[in-house]
């Protein structure tokens, strides 16, 4: 403790405390309670039960009252502790309330009735993980399903952007071509057609390729991304010409010189792309909700959406849902956040 | 040693079937390389891309003008009849052009108004945030990468997740009610008043934002020479002048940069606020986005040519900052070859 406290508290050359520095911590820890209290608020609300759920004020962690079966009685009763007139305590099980008074049994002696005034007992509460907010929704909604379509999207969107981006890249690098400066400008000014821009007309090619729900009709018009052919071209600048010269020599084609050996020299840049790409294609929303409109074909993020502005919102199952949607983004970010952030900081994009 | 051959035998027998599909690739294009020769190769990769491109960026980009003049609530062209300019028209027939409620089509020009002013607030807000958490993570911090990290997170959230988990923070049981109950302040409905959800919606995306300005924003003070903060260390100078004559200067084009592009972002929110507030109550959320994506999609009364023209519009605002943004990198680019 004493370590770890100095080494996080440490300051440069081991002067004083300057106000700054209680600016800089009381701003750190804020922010992370303010970034982080929220995500894992909503974790730890979504193994509430429903009646758990309405409480006000909330407990943090998920409580569900003790129950039990009492000889004599059909249905489970609650458990509370009350406070008896001789002033001990008891664990008692309430049979019905009647204004302010219960009348409660002892479990182990069913036979007589206490009378208990009810500000004189608490309910016995234990910690109890309501697991069943993320089975029901995935047996008997369709969640399962949006799980599927979203993950086939995700990959599948995030492959096909790899592959061209990749091919667009090593052309507009690697060629001199009559056009190519007119093809990087045209792929530049585009950087920034945003789909709010273009929805409508984009739907009307969408449909009339017959791609109105269907996940292609998500799919294909996001995987030209101007972004990704702009960040493998700059890397793909960097690698030697004499290498492809090379390769020619040898007789290899121009599609092997692309696969053998200018891809694999792009690795990294892959990488980079492919992660946000991933991310990118797994929270897109306005498009796949234009295009989809049949149920089953929903993606993660629509089906949320439809079913959180439901009449009647079942927050357990939206809350459960809304981690389930989070965790692919929470493990990219535990594993892959470097990458992001050296990604973004080099290129300014996201 | 033996586990990575395994792996490495793993992997070489994953992409077996890929570099078989691969060779069976270059059979074709092998024969198209020797008509077209080495140069004509780069068209065959530039193809699918350019393709894709022309299909789903390109060819909307053209025929969203063709849309905006015709009338109709039919999606395919041919099915459309020619207005002219009917429905720029019908988007700017107003009695009074300070009062949205006395235009022909009210709602665009609330939603004009709502996003102007959330545009300014956001901006102006998260750039703000994001300049001190930046200045505060560029100083001798231990684990700095971890503090970055933490305002960083939310930005990769989903702006679905991002709205429901301040649905459910802002709702009557939430978190916020049970914060200020803990001081004696009344439960209050928060997303049913228009005033507070407004606020919620310029909160919510600064939140889920500032993560990224903060970061390129860091990049840009982790440039900054050492030796000018030595120098002036060295001079005595206070720290407010060389936040001043230092830091702020060499942040400029950075900063710009970060302004423009938050710009770009905040004229276009949707997601995130039809998740948290659907654009109400009434209309007190209701931004730009939406009302096309309510103009051309979902409401009864369906109007894509409208959409189409007010889209036009919207186009026009996000190409002049662009341009700005194109502007200030070229002007950073000659700086820098000087």
């Amino acid at each position: 403790m004493g370590v770890a406290s100095r080494f996080i508290l440490r300051r440069r050359g081991g002067k004083s405390w300057h106000w700054t520095d209680i600016v800089t911590w009381v701003w750190l820890v804020g922010g992370l309670i303010i970034m982080f209290g929220p995500a894992v608020w909503l974790a730890f609300s979504s193994f509430k039960t429903p009646a758990a759920l309405a409480e006000f004020p909330p407990s943090i962690l998920p409580y569900v009252t003790s129950q039990a079966t009492v000889q004599g009685y059909d249905k489970p009763l609650q458990l509370f502790e009350a406070k008896m007139p001789d002033g001990s305590t008891k664990v008692l099980a309430e049979v019905r309330r009647i204004g302010l008074v219960a009348q409660m049994v002892d479990p182990t002696t069913p036979g007589e009735i206490v009378r208990v005034n009810i500000g004189d007992r608490t309910p016995v509460r234990s910690v109890s993980f309501a697991t069943e907010n993320y089975t029901t929704p995935f047996t008997q909604f369709d969640f399962l399903r949006y799980l599927w379509n979203s993950v086939f999207v995700t990959v599948t969107a995030t492959l096909i952007t790899l592959i061209v981006n990749s091919m667009a890249a090593f052309a507009l690098s690697k060629y001199e071509f009559r056009g190519r400066s007119l093809a990087m400008l045209i792929i530049l000014a585009t950087l920034m057609v945003p789909l709010s821009v273009i929805m409508v007309p984009l739907y009307s090619i969408i449909s009339s390729l017959g791609l109105f729900n269907n996940l292609w009709g998500v799919i294909l018009p996001t995987v030209a991304t101007p972004t990704g052919v702009f960040i493998l071209r700059q890397y793909m600048l960097t690698i030697p010409d004499e290498l492809i010269d090379a390769a020619r020599m040898d007789k290899a084609s121009e599609w092997q010189i692309y696969w053998r050996i200018v891809l694999p020299l792009t690795a990294p840049a892959l990488a980079v792309l492919a992660i946000f790409s991933v991310v990118w294609r797994w929270n897109d929303f306005l498009w796949p909700l234009i295009v989809l409109s049949r149920r089953e074909l929903y993606t993660l993020q629509v089906g949320l959406s439809i079913y959180s502005g439901e009449l009647n919102v079942q927050w357990h199952f939206i809350l459960a849902m809304t981690v389930v949607t989070m965790i692919p983004v929470v493990l990219v970010f535990i594993f892959l956040q470097r990458f992001i952030t050296t990604g973004i900081a080099g290129t300014g994009l996201k | 040693m033996s586990t990575t051959s395994l792996t490495d035998r793993l992997g070489s027998l994953l992409m077996a079937p890929v570099h078989l599909l691969m060779r069976i690739i270059d059979i074709p294009l092998r024969a198209v390389q020797k008509t077209a020769g080495i140069g004509g190769m780069a068209a065959v990769f530039l193809a699918p891309n350019m393709l894709i491109f022309g299909i789903f960026v390109l060819l909307p980009l053209v025929i969203n003008f063709v849309y905006s003049m015709t009338g109709g609530t039919a999606f395919f062209l041919s099915e459309r009849n020619f207005i002219g300019a009917e429905q720029y028209q019908r988007l700017f027939t107003c009695t009074n052009y300070l009062d949205p409620m006395s235009c022909q089509e009210d709602a665009f020009w609330t939603a004009v108004g709502n996003t102007f002013w959330f545009v300014i607030l956001q901006v102006a807000l998260m750039i703000g945030l994001s300049l001190i958490t930046a200045l505060i993570l560029n100083r001798d911090l231990a684990a700095r990468s971890f503090w970055r990290a933490v305002f960083f997170f939310p930005v990769l959230l989903s702006p679905v997740v991002v709205g429901l988990i301040w649905k459910w923070i802002l709702q009557r049981q939430g978190l916020l009610n049970f914060g200020l109950y803990q001081f004696g302040i009344e439960p209050y409905t928060w997303l049913t008043d228009r005033n507070w959800t407004f606020i919620a919606t310029i909160g919510v995306s600064i939140w889920a934002h500032m993560g990224l300005y903060t970061l390129i924003l860091l990049a840009g003070l982790q440039a900054i020479p050492k030796d000018l903060y030595e120098a002036a260390e060295m001079d005595g100078t206070k720290p407010a002048r060389v936040f001043r004559r230092i830091t702020l200067p060499l942040l400029a084009p950075n900063l710009l940069v970060v302004v423009v592009l938050a710009l770009i972002k905040a004229v276009q929110i949707f997601d995130e606020v039809y998740v948290l507030t659907g654009g109400g109550p009434g209309t007190s959320t209701l931004y730009l986005t939406q009302y096309i994506y309510e103009t051309g999609f979902a409401s009864t009364l369906r109007n894509p040519g409208l959409a189409a023209a007010a889209s036009i519009l919207m186009g026009l605002v996000l190409v002049v900052l662009t341009l700005i943004q194109l502007g200030i990198g070229q002007r950073g680019e000659k700086k820098g070859k000087r």
